[in-house]
């Protein structure tokens, strides 16, 4: 993914006062004499995005698209500062730290939006009509399929802690994971495993006696299972863990199968966006059934959770899904003192990094 | 408009049992549709305030004191309980014993006036949006900490508004059921009570003209009072019919006779060539229709007399103001100029209910009756006795013997008596005017003579004594 970068200019200058943090990427979409423009704010690769985009756009001459691409903690932080200071910023926010999204919309952030496509989303997709969750995508294991034997392929978390027992244990210091302090969504997926099961407390003590490596994001984690430098890989997003595998052989995945945390991203229109028309435009193309093929092409809904088209065999039973839903109980994630207490957790597991 | 309904409601009684309804139901609906909100909001604000002090109590709770410092780890259990409002933003704030938040949103604002540690709910504001809060404060005394820990819950308003809405809702639905059953059971109820009237219209339409009989009054209450005035008149009606066809079968049961009487003699005067024959034949006929007119004059007064004595509004009357008006008006003075009358007359009033050309047309009657057949000399007087008031004329003669009294009692009786002498008539007379006023006649012998007076129920004298 990083290959991104070097198409597109990096580390730009931020207009906002918040200096100290800056996008990965910036790109711009659509016609340039378009009179509209609608800014996007995302942590979604650009690669990744951009057909979706595109495909948004080609209805829609008079538009262009300001795309920024940002780290999920500094879209947060961003967004919060300019709502607080009532300043327009993006028109479309979407992240995958999306107890970063409910605290923003908790804090009257978010402008609210009804439409016949916002209608048909579950309830656990959407928060007082003002947050959506527009993909799904499972947090799945990444295992490399030449240094990783057939026979220690952990289907479960289970497996995992098997492999990590024993004192010689081949995978020591060689199993990563996000580092929550660094991602978001790292932090999400670790709350929600310490919330879902207590599977959760002995893996970390496990990644704690073995060495296990945390690293900042999706794209390090694949590369690096990729590479062989790591030979599992653990809580990657499916999605960019599909993209990968599509092109490259060495790249194994899994859906634990005794539950599989799903993410939907979430879309929230900020209630200062200058372009507030062409956001809910754009949301209401993500949820049509247009833009969720798109989505689906790009992978951002997971093929391998819908049943019907099922073809890549490694479909799972809907009941082991954890969907991530909308709710203000994610706000407890993001508890400074709650958050404190299980980052110290987290160091005095990984007390290296 | 308001005329209109007005006239509406005036026309007709369904119209106003249906305005009325309608009101009931309006100012009902209202009544009830407030006292739902109230009770709605009541039972929700309650109903989310529990919520809310769970959902405190429960992160109270999971305070504990590590190293000299209060650690929370959030339970999220409380904060599912919060997410039973699921379209509500949860604020928080945990405070420590310094008055520093510890965590949680610096925003919420505890209010001024109360003391801190005190548990309980206030209403707030948390980003723009109306809230409510709950406090729950928890004593640490521990070796390292000591001091009270304030946690401030707080949930916008969105769920409890609508649970406030959907209670109000509901109690709207009931009373629009309750209210279209009552306008079902007031149309059914005013069928009813409207189904004895149109049977009693029914009943009257299709009666004989002549028909007065009464009706049934086998009918709700508040219809049998109709029944009984409508009875009560149709009686009236059926009484004046009868005297009506007793008077024109009687006046010309009793004009035949003389008249026929008067053509004979008339017959006999054209054949008659005889002077002083012719002479004396005038002089019969003068005189037959002398007694004539006389006839005729009674039966108009009998007419009059029983026409008012149904019609005629009862007065107070003095008898002794009858008495002398007739006395005064001396109409006996041109049939009788030889009689001499003696008034009999008390200081004090009699007075009874009555009307007043009746009465003197009856008294009339009892004089001249008592010129024609009586003795003189003739009294005429008031009395008043033992509640009873009496008018009466007194001559000097036996009266009538008991065979004929009794006949004449009987023939007052009957209704299609002939009545072949003018006295008959008279006593008639005064018979059906006394009936009139609650009175009757009564003929006796007196010491001295033949006595026949009307006797009424006498009417106490005001105060002021108006005796004349």
């Amino acid at each position: 993914m990083r290959r991104v970068r070097s198409l597109i200019l990096c580390g730009m200058a931020l207009f906002a006062a918040t200096g100290a943090i800056a996008q990965e990427v910036v790109e711009r979409l659509g016609p340039e004499t378009a009179d509209q423009t609608l800014v996007i704010r995302s942590t979604t690769d650009i690669a990744v995005f951009r057909p979706v985009v595109a495909l948004f756009l080609e209805a829609r001459p008079d538009l262009r698209v300001h795309y920024e691409q940002w780290g999920s903690n500094d879209l947060h932080r961003l967004s919060r500062a300019d709502c607080r200071a009532r300043r327009p910023g993006a028109d479309v926010v979407i992240s995958s730290g999306v107890h970063q999204m409910v605290q923003l919309v908790n804090e009257a952030c978010a402008a609210a939006y009804v439409s016949r496509e916002t209608e048909r989303l579950p309830a656990a997709l959407k928060w007082r009509d003002e947050l959506w969750g527009i993909t799904r995508e499972p947090a799945v294991i990444v295992y490399n399929r030449e240094l990783v034997p057939d026979a220690d392929i952990p289907r479960t978390r289970f497996d995992l802690l098997d492999l990590l027992r024993p004192a010689d244990s081949a995978y020591a210091g060689r199993v990563a994971t996000y580092d929550i302090e660094q991602s978001g969504l790292g932090y999400l997926f670790a709350f929600s495993d310490a919330r879902e099961a207590t599977t959760f407390g002995a893996l970390q003590e496990s990644f704690g006696r073995t060495g296990a490596v945390s690293t900042c994001c999706s794209a390090d984690l694949i590369k690096g299972v990729a590479e062989g430098r790591y030979l599992i890989a653990y809580n990657v997003l499916g999605s960019y863990a599909q993209s990968v595998q599509r092109q490259d052989d060495r790249v194994g995945m899994i859906l634990p199968s005794d539950y599989t945390l799903v993410l939907s991203r979430a879309l929230m229109v900020p209630r200062h966006a200058e372009n507030g028309e062409g956001a809910t435009e754009f949301l209401d193309f993500l949820l049509s059934g247009a833009g969720r093929r798109a989505l689906r092409d790009a992978l951002l809904i997971s093929p391998v959770l819908d049943r019907e088209e099922g073809g890549e065999g490694e479909g799972v039973s809907p009941t082991v899904l954890r969907p991530i839903g909308l709710s203000p109980s994610l706000l407890v994630a993001l508890d400074k003192h709650t958050r404190e207490t299980f980052m110290r957790r987290w160091r005095a597991t990984f007390p290296g990094e | 408009m308001a005329s209109r309904v007005h006239g509406a409601s005036a026309s007709s009684l369904t119209a106003r049992v249906a305005l009325g309804v309608a009101l009931l139901l309006v100012i009902g609906g209202v009544i009830v549709a407030a006292a739902a909100f109230a009770y709605g909001r009541e039972g929700a604000r309650s109903a989310y305030d529990r919520l809310l002090l769970g959902a405190a109590s429960d992160i109270a709770s999971a305070i504990t004191v590590q190293d000299g410092k209060p650690v929370l780890d959030l339970p999220v259990s409380a904060f599912e309980l919060l997410a039973l409002a699921p379209d509500d933003r949860i604020g928080y704030r945990i405070i420590g014993p310094d008055g520093a938040t510890l965590t949680g949103y610096d925003e919420i604002a505890l209010p001024s006036g109360r003391r801190g540690t005190r548990n309980g709910f206030f209403d707030g504001d948390f980003f723009g949006e109306p809230a409510r809060f709950a406090v729950v404060s928890k004593r640490f005394a521990e070796r390292t900490f000591t001091g009270t820990v304030v946690v401030v819950v707080g949930q916008t308003l969105r769920a409890r508004t609508e649970m406030a809405y959907d209670i109000t809702r509901k109690a709207l639905y009931v009373l629009a059921a309750s209210g279209l059953a009552m306008a079902l059971l007031a149309a059914v109820v005013v069928r009813a009570v409207f189904r004895p009237l149109n049977a009693i219209a029914a009943g009257l339409t299709s009666r004989d003209p002549h028909d007065l009989t009464p009706l049934d009054t086998s009918v709700p209450r508040e219809t049998a009072v109709m029944i009984q005035a409508l009875n009560g008149f149709m009686a009236r009606l059926d009484r004046q019919m009868g005297t009506m066809r007793h008077l024109i079968s009687d006046t010309a049961h009793q004009l035949r006779t003389p008249v026929a009487a008067l053509r004979a003699q008339a017959d006999l005067f054209a054949e008659e060539t005889d002077p002083g024959r012719r002479e004396r034949i005038a002089s019969r006929l003068q005189a037959r229709s002398t007694s004539l007119g006389h006839l005729l004059d009674q039966l108009l007064s009998q007419a009059l007399v029983i026409h008012r004595g149904d019609a005629a509004r009862r007065e107070r009357i003095d008898l002794r103001a009858i008495a002398l008006d007739v006395f005064e008006e001396g109409d006996h003075a041109v049939l009788y100029p030889q009689a001499e009358i003696a008034l009999d007359l008390g200081n004090r009033p009699v007075e009874i209910l009555g009307d007043e050309p009746s009465l003197k047309e009856a008294v009339k009657n009892l004089l001249s009756n008592a010129l024609k057949h009586g003795r003189p000399p003739v009294r005429m007087g008031t009395t008043l006795d033992a509640g009873r008031a009496s008018i009466w004329v007194l001559d000097a003669g036996c009266g009538p013997d008991a065979e004929t009294l009794a006949g004449l009692g009987k023939r007052f009786a009957g209704p299609s008596q002939s009545r072949q002498s003018s006295s008959g008539l008279g006593l008639a007379i005064a018979h059906s005017v006394a009936g009139s006023f609650g009175g009757e006649l009564v003929l006796s012998a007196a010491e001295g003579g033949f006595r026949a007076a009307l006797t009424f129920p006498a009417v106490l004298p005001t105060p002021a004594g108006d005796a004349e």
